[in-house]
């Protein structure tokens, strides 16, 4: 259970490093990938939450939470490349 | 057990303390791609928050409405409109009075509240037992919060999908879903 507890909290300190990067981030992409690195760190958490409380039935969470992370990285950088989700416009589809 | 609650505390402490940072980064970032970057962040934290709380459903809700949907709306919003927030003119005084003033509110009405997770506590003698009891026998799954949604409240449940489905669609309508008229793209 501690070693559960010693990786839950070095998570965190990997959080509030991606955190920092999402606040301060200058470029857009580094804000993309901390939001999707974020995402991959929540599941983990929630992994290791599941072992310290000893229900690891919340690893079904964790699966979703990966899963809606993935889709929703893709649909941002469509967003980012074509600046909609819909019909892509032929005169777009080259920049 | 005892160690257990100790870490579950901490866990919580250091949930809310990041909560609170995503939410002040909000308030002070003017790009607003970020913003929706962070209120899928902040989403995320409050998920996790729900987990603690043994809240499952709710956090499953959270996980997918919250940073899933609402990050895509947010983004295709953002297609119709400006990359940047506008500076404020007037001052932050008043709104911040009315927030003070609301929020010591809603706190002097949680002290009335029965002491959190006690045995004897209405919400634990008033139907719970009886759910409790009947839904091995009635529904037969294991997850009675299941039970309840889905079979003993299973036309609120649906009234809410209804809701949320023509909520849905007056949103897509609203933004369409092709976003800015092609030649006035902004870069």
């Amino acid at each position: 259970m501690y070693m559960f507890l010693a990786i839950t909290a070095a998570l965190f300190v990997a959080v509030i490093l991606v955190l920092v990067r999402l606040f301060a981030g200058p470029t857009l992409y580094d804000r993309v990938l901390a939001a999707n690195t974020f995402g991959t760190l929540t599941v983990l958490i929630l992994s290791a939450l599941g072992f310290v409380t000893e229900r690891p039935d919340f690893l079904d969470i964790a699966m979703l939470y990966a899963l809606v992370n993935f889709v929703s990285t893709i649909a941002i950088l469509k967003f980012v490349r074509y600046r909609s989700f819909g019909r892509i416009r032929p005169e777009t589809e080259d920049r | 057990m005892n160690a257990n609650l100790v870490g579950i505390a901490i866990i919580d402490i250091v949930f809310f303390t990041l909560l609170v940072l995503t939410a002040v980064a909000i308030i002070r970032q003017r790009s607003l791609f970020a913003v929706a970057m962070l209120s899928g962040v902040f989403s995320l934290l409050s998920a996790g928050l729900f987990v603690t709380l043994d809240a499952m459903d709710v956090a499953f809700t959270e996980a997918a409405v919250g940073a899933g949907i609402s990050t895509v709306l947010m983004l295709g919003t953002l297609a119709l409109t400006d990359k940047d927030e506008m500076k404020r003119k007037r001052s932050a005084l008043l709104p911040l009075l009315v927030c003070f003033v609301a929020g010591a509110a809603l706190i002097y009405g949680t002290l009335d509240m029965p002491p959190f997770g006690a045995a004897d506590n209405p919400v634990q003698t008033h139907v719970a037992p009886e759910y409790i009891e009947r839904t091995p026998a009635e529904i037969g799954i294991p997850n009675i919060v299941a039970a309840v949604l889905a079979s003993y409240r299973g036309f609120d449940t649906m009234g809410e999908v209804v809701v949320v489905f023509a909520a849905l669609v007056g949103v897509l309508l609203m933004l369409g879903t092709t976003g800015r008229p092609s030649g006035k793209r902004k870069e």
